[in-house]
């Protein structure tokens, strides 16, 4: 049980010390440990500490590693949970982009899966709401409704959620990662002894064994990977908005929305939401940012800065500035990217009218998806561009805002 | 009033990279340091303490070597430190180590606020701070980024939302999860890291603590790590061709199939 | 190079390197910029207990000594080289009560300093009294049971923004230089004011201004020491203090050596990296040998003062002194020249270590003195040796 490094196997080649995230494999004299060998004369050893995350597995080229999981009692019966159910979280009324995606994947894999695919949807006056989940794909929507439930509160929403579940046994639960959904899921999960995985990016199928296998990123997105619940359920998880597509409108679908009331039921109630504050005026910071949208020399003047801006407004992302820009009173300091400005590593960079001068690279370069968009084909960014367009910023930018419009309403 | 902080020590992660021959992680003596949201949440318990008076007790649950992150919390200037490790603890996931610290802080005994970071950045969940709140039967509230009022029996805090806040009170004992936004965390003390060095930590094991075994470590985690893979290489420079229209339109279905829109 | 650092010291350094990279380096331009006192960073120290790291623990502070406060020191000047004068500076005038106060005056003013409340000032230099430090002009007469100051000071070091002064006078201008006293001034006493805050070439966030005393009464109890002991407690305190101001050179010439070679490995030329051109290796070959001669030459300075208090070590704190700070200057020009243009902006951190590097062949006695007093120490040990 646990992980062992099979003696006979272990060359001691030290391909598994560099992998281990937790630095805990070291590489000793198979003499030191009495474990001798014909032909190799080192041996791995796994120091206290190791959760099995399994990340040594991969490079191990002589199949060295074994990691056992030990099998409990009997597993409780799994067979009888049947559905993808996807929570249709609302704010205000307003059914969240992210439900629309993760039915769209739902139904994926309710088909595969042959079952149902269901929404629960819980507020106040929600009619017209379950009827559009149905549109989105749903087959059935359990609608509650209550005063209680309007506007989401862990206790209320727990309570109703998992004495559903524990009633229609669903076997997968997915939710959007949002501030309520994540803190909401972890809630559900601990109450319903099951297992939860965040902020999946994959989400598939394994037909033989009927499991949902939940795949995400770890470390930073430095490795992904794939979870399953093998043995509890319902299967949740967890899916942050734009990581799936949204699913296709079809306004003659047809489906079941069971509705109920709570009115009368008591439910409990330990927190009190007194106020909502909307704060949409709060500038995207540059640092935190995961879109950066960034003006250069090539703009020609202050009054052009607009174009970036809209850009940026589109995208929900910040403006940045070369340091040409910053310096000709064009924009504050406090825009500037680069080796004496700021330094950033947004998800996408989109440099617009910057060459690429190595000041300003060392600022950015380290962006997932640099996007360059520049009149120079021989400006020094191509090279580090992701995605490089060579055209007129003035043409190009507004016509991708423009585009980026349509697609993202 | 007494302040029990959860923290994690985790691997430095800006350091782990991937190594393009292999595959596989690379940790150029990745250090491990005490993770970056629970440093937050350990200077708004000494704040608390500092308005309130009080005890501030650092728990973690890790191998033995994260006695040196709860060693840094002392530093800071917490009051008591427990670290629960055992070999049966390994192999958790977010729900058996929610089980096990509710067991741990269950054994440190009467409470008015547990406070945690939002998340750890090895495991990027969320889910252990929740997870201990219903474990130990307590209201919670998640992204606290500022503590508006606090009294014995009550609290009142800002909830950090994606478009605002919002303002929500509950009764003590209570748990929250704190973001960056509610402070800045202070620097330890010279004298703090003396006393912290000398300090006498309390170490339990899974036998120390009231737990059922088939809650813990592995049998008590539902979800199981299958398999761990390095993402694809990213893709080098391509360029988009056409007039501004097209590009544009190619620039974002790129985008979109890169999932980053 | 390893110096076998003790835990206390190893965590001394790491704490002030942090304080350095995580609240300085954000603010270093600003205060250098607008000249203003970096009483933040002030906070900083206190809260972390570095103000009070040459301190005995009896007065709050951690109970080390030149050694410590030289690693303090040096790590901070690797970021800025003038705010760590709120250390440093407040240091230089702290050792001659250290080394002279009676219980009182160190129970008196010793804990407001370690918490960072006060900050401390040392004035000996007069617009006719630099290098000369013997022609100070400034009186202090004995009238019942006070003193009455007259006089002015220049230069002064934290000047206006101190509240604690050790000032030496004249209080018998008989007696030479067995003539002068050194006393406690606070910040608000009448008759003690101050001149307008000069304007530098370097170290801009540290003020500096003129002490004018007219008929400045204070009470007989701010004594330090005994009547006459004035340039003896100078000298002492130089003593104690000078690799304080070599550690502040050497983290200067430090901070810019490591930039310098950062930038040569990330400017590319002619199709390499500036790195491979041999001019440049061999100027930083020569900078970091430099660097580290001055450290080895401070690090044993400052054990042999804290080892042992009764050893004469002018000979020592003023060979570290002037080594570092030549080589200050030295390596801040070299590096400068590494980064050539850019170097010359002042955008970028370089220049103003050049700026800044160069009071430290200046201030607590000029390299023409120290070599001076070396040189005297060394025909006076010849001479003891010699049967």
């Amino acid at each position: 049980m646990g992980i062992e490094i099979l003696e006979d196997k272990c060359s001691g080649c030290s391909l598994c010390v560099k992998s281990c995230p937790f630095g805990l494999i070291k590489i000793v004299s198979r003499e030191e440990v009495g474990k001798p060998h014909p032909k190799y004369k080192k041996i791995a050893v796994i120091g206290q500490g190791c959760n099995l995350c399994g990340a040594c597995l991969e490079p191990c080229s002589f199949q060295a590693i074994l990691i056992e999981r030990e099998e409990a009692k009997p597993r409780p019966d799994v067979s009888q949970y049947k559905g993808v159910w996807v929570f249709a979280e609302q704010k205000k009324g307003e059914i969240q982009g992210v439900v629309y995606e993760l039915l769209g994947e739902g139904r994926k894999l309710a088909d595969k899966l042959g079952v149902k695919l269901s929404c629960v949807l819980l507020g106040k006056g929600m009619d017209e709401g379950a009827k559009e989940l149905i549109a989105y794909g749903a087959d059935r929507v359990y609608q509650i409704e209550g005063a209680i439930l309007r506007n989401f509160q862990d206790d209320p929403y727990t309570d109703v959620l998992t004495d559903l579940v524990e009633k229609e046994k669903p076997e997968i639960v997915l939710m959007g990662a949002t501030a309520i959904g994540r803190s909401f899921a972890s809630r559900v999960a601990a109450r319903l002894g099951t297992g939860l995985t965040a902020d999946c990016t994959e989400l598939a199928i394994d037909l033989k064994t009927r499991q949902l296998l939940q795949t995400r990123p770890a470390f930073g997105g430095n490795i992904m990977a794939t979870i399953t619940t093998p043995h509890n359920r319902p299967q949740m998880a967890t899916v942050r908005h734009k990581v799936f597509k949204k699913a296709v409108r079809q306004g003659n679908r047809n489906g079941e929305v069971i509705k109920e009331n709570v009115e009368g039921k008591s439910l409990s109630l330990r927190t009190k939401l007194l106020n909502m504050i909307e704060d949409i005026t709060q500038t995207v910071k540059l640092a935190d940012a995961d879109i950066i949208v960034s003006g250069g020399r090539g703009l020609g003047g202050p009054e052009n800065f607009p174009i970036i801006e809209e850009l940026a407004r589109t995208l929900g992302g910040a403006v940045g500035a070369s340091r040409a820009a910053v310096d000709a009173g064009w924009i504050p300091y406090s825009h500037q990217v680069g080796q004496t400005g700021r330094t950033v590593c947004p998800k996408i960079y989109i440099a617009c009218g910057i060459s690429g001068a190595i000041q300003h690279l060392v600022g950015m370069q380290s962006s997932e998806i640099i996007v360059a968009i520049n009149k120079d084909p021989n400006a020094p960014i191509f090279k580090v561009a992701t995605y490089g367009i060579e055209g007129d910023l003035f043409q190009v930018v507004p016509a991708l805002t423009k585009k980026l419009k349509e697609v993202l309403e | 009033m007494n302040f029990i902080i959860c923290i994690k020590q985790v691997p430095g992660t800006t350091e782990v990279k991937i190594d393009p021959r292999t595959n596989t992680l690379i940790r150029e003596g990745v250090e491990s340091i005490v993770n970056p949201f629970d440093t937050y949440a350990i200077e708004e318990g000494l704040r608390l303490k500092e308005r309130m008076g009080g005890k501030v007790t650092v728990i973690s649950m890790g191998p033995p070597q994260a006695e040196s992150a709860l060693r840094e919390a002392l530093s800071m200037g917490c009051d008591e430190a427990v670290l629960l490790t055992d070999p049966a603890f390994a192999g958790s996931d977010t729900l058996a180590t929610s089980y096990t610290l509710a067991c741990g802080i269950r054994k440190i005994g009467e409470f008015s606020l547990i406070i945690c970071g939002k998340q750890a950045i090895d495991g990027d969940t969320a889910q252990v701070g929740p997870g201990i709140a219903e474990k130990l039967g307590i209201p919670a509230v998640t992204y606290v980024k500022k503590i508006e009022d606090i009294s014995e029996a009550h609290i009142r805090v800002e909830r950090m939302m994606e478009e605002g806040y919002e303002v929500v009170e509950m009764g003590l004992p209570a748990l929250i999860t704190v973001v960056k936004e509610i402070n800045e965390p202070r620097l330890p003390s010279l004298k703090g890291m003396m006393r912290a060095k000398k300090a006498k930590i309390d170490i339990w094991n899974a036998s120390d603590i009231a737990c059922e075994k088939e809650r813990i470590g592995q049998l008590g985690s539902p979800t199981i790590v299958n398999k761990i893979f390095t993402p694809p290489p990213r893709k080098g420079g391509e360029i988009i061709l056409g007039d501004p229209e097209e590009q544009a339109r190619k620039l974002v279905e790129k985008l979109r199939q890169a999932k980053v829109i | 190079m390893e110096y076998f650092l003790t835990e206390e010291q190893r965590m001394i350094r790491d704490l002030a390197s942090r304080i350095a990279e995580e609240k300085i380096k954000p603010v270093r331009e600003h205060y250098d910029e607008t000249e203003e006192f970096p009483w933040p960073i002030l906070e900083e120290l206190a809260k972390t207990d570095l103000c009070g790291v040459y301190i005995p623990e009896e007065y709050g502070g951690t109970g080390g000594g030149v050694f410590e406060l030289c690693l303090a020191v040096e790590e901070l000047c690797k970021v800025d080289g003038g705010i760590a004068l709120i250390l440093a500076a407040t240091a230089l005038a702290t050792f001659p009560i250290l080394l002279f106060g009676n219980d009182e005056q160190k129970k008196k003013y010793l804990p407001d300093i370690v918490a960072g409340k006060k900050v401390a000032a040392f004035a000996l230099t007069e617009p006719g009294a630099g290098s000369d430090a013997s022609a100070i002009q400034t009186t202090a007469k004995r009238e019942g049971e006070s003193y009455i100051l007259n006089g002015t000071k220049c230069f002064i070091t934290n000047g206006g923004e101190a509240q604690i002064y050790v000032v030496i006078t004249m209080t018998d201008k008989t007696k030479g230089s067995r003539g002068a006293s050194a006393f406690i001034v606070e910040k608000n006493t009448h008759g003690f004011s101050f001149g307008k805050k000069e304007k530098k070439m370097g170290i801009r966030s540290s003020p500096t201004r003129e002490l004018i005393f007219n008929e400045c009464k204070i009470p007989k109890e701010n004594l330090l020491g005994k009547e006459g002991q004035g340039f003896v407690i100078a000298l002492k305190t130089f003593d104690a203090s000078r690799p304080g101001v070599a550690a502040q050179a050497l983290g200067i010439a430090s901070g810019a050596l490591d930039d310098a070679i950062n930038y040569s490995r990330e400017r590319v030329q002619f199709g390499q990296s500036i790195s491979s051109f041999q001019a440049i290796q061999h100027l930083l070959a020569d900078m970091a040998t430099e660097v580290e001669a001055a450290r080895a030459l401070i690090y044993a300075t400052a054990r042999m003062i804290d080892k042992d208090p009764k050893l004469r070590v002018t000979k020592e704190a003023a060979m570290c002194k002037l080594f570092a700070s030549d080589v200050a200057m030295k390596v801040t020009t070299n590096a400068v020249q590494v980064l050539g243009g850019y170097g010359y902006m002042r955008e970028y951190p370089m220049e103003k270590r050049m700026r800044d590097a160069k009071i430290t062949q200046i201030y607590e006695g000029t390299n023409q003195i120290m070599r001076n007093e070396i040189a005297l120490a060394l025909i006076k040990e010849a001479a003891k040796t010699k049967k």
